[in-house]
């Protein structure tokens, strides 16, 4: 047996039961209902309009109203860009939506935007029975349940024979002639206003009672709301008595059986906590009790309300903020775990004045928080983005007691320094500027009460070392992310190990891995321990077991057996693949077609700079997904936000990045610059040669490939950039480009740290990131389109291209397909890529700034990405001399990809 | 707009009386069946063999599955066949595809409204043969397929509020279609694979609006997809928030198909059913695909686990959709034939 019951949805189904007494419907989302809505609909800041929706929820609306009749704005148009945005975001889009609208277009267009199933507000028989069941019928169509007006051909009905005749009559028409199911019928007898002054409107708040109870008594299943808030309208701005006459109001309306309301929940007392005198004056007025006294319930109620007037009638209540009443160490360790900065400054000053000393204050609440944050990170439960931002509470904190700290030092003429956990030093090596890792993994750790010194980019090994041993540093943690890197850093493990450190060193980074460092870095530094660490989230453990005197030993005891272990099965590995001679690869070498290949000419030859960047649309071909992995949340964006356990982390970290990206775009916080270029070009063995002119008789460059040497399965090729471009006597070409989102970046972190915001640092590089990735990508479009134009009628969306569906292929420098970081030279001349871009090598062929991409062109439809994976001596003695290089730094850029171990000459180098 | 007063199809009742009997089957996939065909782009325009298409389009046409309705109609009606005689009560037509807007890809939207006619013709055809060898009646149901955009879902991350199909260019496809089932003789409309609520709501609309002009009104069935282990649709709604949306077209029966196996499908089926006061239909597909995309499990396999949706009284339909072939069909059949229909619930 089912119950009929009004069964809505949204995302998630919502049924209105019997033990559900009534139904609060939000109505901040009402332009007619909400002055802030309206503005922020009429000055389509459509974000922060979502916010509010999303507000109503988060407190407990189980449906949300929704109203953009203002004259001011297209309504429909309105409705329906905000009913689509509202489906984008599931927390929201879980409740049902009552699409409100005096005008049956504006509800219309609602209905085509919703799956589930919504709730109309309203149909009534003002235009007379056909219109109402044509309407009606619709509604029933589209699947919907309908909020019906008490309005019939006369009008509004006011006295409770005139609504119950209404309701009756659209009840049959709607149950018996359209079908409609009852327990979808929501009658609407209409709220006035009372109190008015005028002897007429006393009776109306009992006409909608006694209508109601008429209406639940004799329509079965149907329902009863109503708009509350017109009830108090003679009461403007006493905010106190409005919100005891709707509590009074609702108590007696909900006995008599209304079951929903539109009521602005946040603004309605208890009607248990009204004063006595103020309940019983509202009662009078609303219930009519006093006519026969003479009517003198209205002006009793007006002497009271002055009484009332001006009392904090407008509680906060859009954030819980019982916290604020728990003792000051309890809202410390509340405001880290949630990265509230709000109250910090006070609670810290507060907690300073009760502490005996500053530090005390650090190293007991402060400390006690921050161990919370770390045991819900360590146990899964907080995620990266949330401890970043406990982090930037926690700076904010200190920095109120620093200074204290400072003057009791200069008081007791020294002591007072904090007893920190450890001190790290960390720093990105000497070539390379890529920060954002080793900045998360330097917050957290500091998070957990170590101290750290963080030197930051392009840092050469002498300083490392300079600064460890002065500052006495417990661990050295080093950073990069292009392959010269890793170089850097056996160099510097040399050094550690040349001038007698012992401290561990912490290998961390993209291009870092176990295997690099257990075969390359940890054989150079035998003083210490050379430890891999994969993320943000091992650091912590890493250091405390280093630094921790009952398990250092046998953890880096561990460490070493299990590197050891992990070299000789690479060195084994290796050995078993067998490798091809040179000649014997290029034998294999992919075999185009070319007979019916006719390249197309781009529209011009040379180097053009871009300079017409629009970052709003940038912003639209931004992939998200190595965002998130950025922030260590591992997940395919958009499907992450949905994400069980990090979806909460990742909504918000998404959200924040939303806004810093239109305040970016808003303020043109960077300025992108590009530079393209396109050559005839022919293969030239594995080489591929660039002309002058089309006549393709004067060489302008060479650019250098390097083949794949692994043995290849049955017909699999073994390939290299070059096979993918014509031979001589067959015209085809070949591109390059740097895009770059701007110098900006670096600077605007930078202020961002200095008031003491990681967080918001991180996030603005991680942005310039994506900005820089997302040019690549617009730009790669608009050469296959336009500048190239070998593909104009293409029509893949922004976020088709995250697939990389398209024909033809931006190899970069430094990566798998050609992984010779010194070609950029080659490409960075052609391009006059300094002066066009501002862009820079760093003297390990890093780009500076580093939001910037740089990268080939090739066009050939059969073009795709490899990697060329390991090469033998024979490619790179042909490598290095094709190039005119010398064998030993052809060797040293090479150096991650030789699968022989290079004469001995620059150990020391 | 007002089908309650639409009197029902003479199928109806008699569908009506079949389910009340016993738990009826309906078909297989099509697609398995038309893969082992081995097709190539001349016989998919029936340039090869079978009949050359009058509809002509610059696009390459293999692949568009649908076509070969007009194209290799006796195969097509060969798999129906084979189909009913492997038990099957209800048949779908091969129009999974056949709107403007699915075929639009092929460039064959000229075609839609012969596709879905010439589709519900062939399979009341093999009906007819079987029903003639065995006299047991078979139901024709018009297959609608959520086409290959989401009205409630943006392509484009960065704009949420874009939307590359809207409720009304889908009614418009579905109403084309729905009427080209309607002319063709179908029994039944089937709205299958919703991942889209939205979509599902147009063709609802739709097909109110099919019924209308035809003056009768066809039992509809509504069979949403859970795409995956998190049990809501792409478009992100709970089995019971599906149900509320579709409700309102009282559906003669709504279920699940497509996406999962039938022992992951089971939860959010026995949730449906828990709320549904129409008739419940299962179609799950053989299994998960393997690296392949090919569908490893065996009639037998997929039987069990059907069987044990009737065990439970969860369901009044039970079919086979990805990976199953006229075997699991005839497996289907023989394992649920021992227990009773679900008890359809009833309003107090």
């Amino acid at each position: 047996m089912l119950e009929r019951h009004l069964r809505l949805s949204g995302l998630e189904p919502f049924t209105l039961t019997p033990d559900i007494p009534f139904v609060n419907i939000g109505e901040r989302t009402n332009v007619t209902g909400s002055a802030r809505f309206r503005k922020l609909i009429t000055n389509r800041d459509y974000a922060t309009a979502l916010e509010v929706a999303r507000d109503q929820v988060e407190n407990g609306a189980q449906i949300i109203d929704i109203n953009m009749d203002e004259g001011l704005i297209d309504s429909k148009a309105a409705m329906v860009e905000y009913l689509n945005l509202l489906a984008a975001e599931p927390d929201i889009a879980r409740v049902p939506v009552m699409i409100d609208s005096s005008k049956w277009e504006v509800i219309e267009a609602g209905l085509q935007c919703v799956q589930g199933k919504p709730v109309v507000n309203s149909i009534s028989m003002k235009e007379g029975e056909e219109q109402f069941r044509h309407q009606a019928s619709l509604c029933l169509a589209y699947g919907a349940a309908v909020v019906v007006m008490a309005f019939d051909e006369q009008g509004q009905a006011d006295t409770c024979a005139r609504k119950i005749e209404i309701c009756a009559r659209a009840y049959r028409i709607l149950t018996e002639e359209v079908g409609f199911p009852p327990e979808d019928i929501i009658f609407d007898p209409n709220i006035f206003a009372v109190a008015t002054g005028i002897e007429e409107h006393n009776n109306y708040g009992v006409d909608f009672i006694e209508a109601t109870r008429w209406i639940r008594r004799n329509l079965p299943h149907a329902h009863v709301s109503g708009g509350v808030s017109n009830l108090s309208f003679s009461f403007r701005g006493n905010e106190p008595v409005r919100e005891a006459m709707h509590a009074v109001f609702l108590y007696h309306a909900i006995q008599a059986g209304m079951d929903m309301g539109i009521v602005n929940a946040g603004q309605l007392a208890v009607y248990d906590q009204i004063d006595a005198d103020l309940r019983e004056a509202c009662e009078d007025v609303v219930l009519n009790r006093r006519p026969k006294a003479g009517g003198d319930a209205t002006e009793r109620l007006l002497d009271i309300a002055e009484r009332f007037k001006g009392e904090g009638g407008q509680k906060a209540r859009e954030k819980d903020l019982s916290w604020r009443e728990w003792p000051v160490e309890k809202r410390l360790e509340h405001a880290l775990v949630n990265g509230i900065t709000e109250y910090i400054e006070a609670d810290t000053e507060e907690a300073r004045l009760q502490a005996e000393r500053p530090l005390h204050v650090i190293e007991g609440p402060l400390m006690a928080g921050m161990n919370v944050v770390g045991d819900l990170f360590g146990a899964g439960k907080m995620f990266l983005p949330q401890v970043v931002k406990s982090a930037r509470v926690m700076k904010q904190a200190v920095a109120v007691l620093l200074p204290y700290m400072e003057a009791e030092k200069a008081a007791n003429g020294g002591s007072g320094e904090r007893q920190a956990a450890g001190k790290i030093l960390m720093a990105t090596v000497k070539g390379d500027v890529h920060d954002i890792g080793k900045n998360i993994v330097g917050v957290v750790l500091a998070c957990n009460n170590y101290e750290v010194i963080d030197l930051g980019v392009m840092v050469p090994a002498q300083k490392i070392l300079e600064v460890a041993r002065e500052q006495n540093v417990d661990v050295i943690g080093l950073s990069g992310l292009i392959t010269p890197s890793l170089d850097e850093m056996v160099h510097v493990a040399s050094e550690m190990e040349r001038e007698g450190f012992q401290v561990p060193l912490l290998i961390g980074g993209a291009t870092t891995s176990k295997i690099h460092t257990a075969v390359k870095i940890a054989p150079r530094y035998h003083k210490g321990a050379a430890v891999y660490v994969t993320d943000a989230s091992r650091a912590v453990g890493v250091v405390s077991s280093l630094l921790s005197p009952s398990q250092q030993a046998g953890y880096v005891d561990a460490i070493r057996a299990e590197y050891l272990d992990v070299a000789e099965r690479h060195e084994r590995a290796e050995a078993a693949k067998q490798r091809l001679p040179l000649a014997a690869a290029r034998a294999n070498a992919l075999k185009v077609d070319w007979s019916d290949y006719r390249a197309t000419a781009p529209q011009f030859t040379g180097a053009r700079t871009i300079d017409d960047w629009d970052l709003a649309e940038i912003a639209r071909y931004i992939d998200w997904t190595p965002f998130f992995q950025t922030w260590e949340l591992k997940g395919v964006y958009p499907r992450i936000l949905e994400d069980e356990k990090q979806g909460e982390a990742a909504r918000a970290l998404f959200a924040e990045a939303q806004d810093m990206l239109a305040r970016i775009i808003e303020g043109k916080w960077f300025n992108p610059r590009a530079v393209v270029g396109f050559w005839p070009a022919n293969a030239v063995g594995d080489d591929i040669r660039l002309f002058t002119g089309e006549d393709r008789r004067e060489t302008l460059a060479t650019l250098h490939t390097l083949r794949q040497q692994v043995t290849k399965r049955g017909d699999r090729p073994n390939v290299a950039l070059s096979d993918f471009v014509a031979p001589e006597g067959r015209p085809d070409y070949v591109g390059g480009f740097v895009v770059t989102a701007g110098p900006e970046e670096s600077e605007i972190a930078a202020r961002y740290e200095r008031a003491n915001d990681d967080y918001a640092a991180i996030m603005v590089k991680a942005l310039a990131d994506r900005i820089a990735e997302a040019m690549a990508e617009m730009l790669h479009e608009r050469v296959r389109k336009e500048l190239w134009g070998y593909a104009s009628d293409e029509t893949f969306s922004p976020q088709d291209l995250i697939g990389e569906p398209y024909k033809g292929i931006r190899p970069a420098p430094g990566y798998p397909a050609q992984p010779d970081h010194t070609e950029k030279l080659t490409l960075f001349r052609l391009l006059d890529a300094e002066a066009a871009t501002g862009v820079t090598l760093t003297e390990s062929m890093a780009m500076w700034p580093g939001s910037s991409v740089s990268g080939l062109y090739v066009g050939h439809p059969e073009s795709y990405y490899f990697g060329v994976a390991k090469i033998e001596e024979d490619q790179a003695r042909d490598y290095a001399a094709r190039k005119g290089m010398d064998l030993a730094d052809a060797e040293r850029w090479l150096a991650p990809i030789l699968n022989y171990t290079p004469r001995k000459k620059d150990e020391a180098a | 707009m007002m089908t309650g007063r639409l009197s029902p199809s003479p199928a109806f009742a008699a569908l009506d009386r079949a389910a009340a009997e016993r738990i009826l089957i309906l078909d297989g996939a099509m697609g398995t069946q038309i893969q082992q065909l081995g097709l190539a782009e001349d016989d998919y325009t029936g340039h090869g063999s079978g009949h050359a298409c009058r509809h002509h389009s610059d696009h390459p046409q293999q692949g568009n599955n649908d076509l070969l309705v007009l194209t290799q109609p006796d195969s097509v009606e060969e798999i129906h066949f084979r189909y009913a005689m492997a038990g099957a009560d209800i048949v779908e037509t091969n129009t999974f595809s056949a709107t403007t807007i699915a075929q639009a890809d092929y460039g064959m939207q000229a075609a839609v409204y012969d596709l879905n006619v010439e589709g519900a013709r062939i399979v009341r055809r093999a009906l007819d043969r079987a029903t003639a060898q065995d006299g047991r009646p078979r139901f024709v149901a018009g297959a609608i397929g959520p086409t290959n955009r989401t009205a409630s879902i943006s392509p484009d991350v960065n704009n949420p509020g874009y939307r590359a199909v809207t409720f009304d260019d889908l009614r418009v496809a579905y109403l084309q279609q729905a009427q080209g089932l309607i002319q063709g003789g179908a029994d039944i409309l089937l709205i299958e694979t919703i991942f889209d609520t939205l979509n599902a709501k147009a063709a609802i609309f739709a097909c109110i609006q099919a019924m209308e002009a035809h003056g009768q009104r066809l039992p509809l069935m509504i069979s949403g997809t859970i795409t995956d282990a998190s049990g809501r649709t792409l478009s992100g709604q709970t089995p019971t928030a599906f149900w509320h949306s579709v409700r309102h077209a009282r559906p003669w029966s709504v279920g699940l198909n497509c996406a999962l196996g039938a022992s992951a499908m089971r939860p959010h089926l026995a949730e449906l059913s828990g709320v549904a006061e129409t008739n419940i239909c299962a179609y799950p597909n053989a299994g998960l695909p393997n690296a392949f995309g090919q569908y490893d499990e065996g009639p037998s396999d997929t039987a069990v686990q059907v069987a044990e949706f009737a065990r439970e009284g969860l369901v009044n339909v039970v079919g086979g959709c990805c990976g199953t072939t006229p075997d699991h069909i005839r497996a289907i059949a023989e394992a649920v034939a021992q227990y009773s229909p679900r008890k359809v619930p009833e309003y107090a």
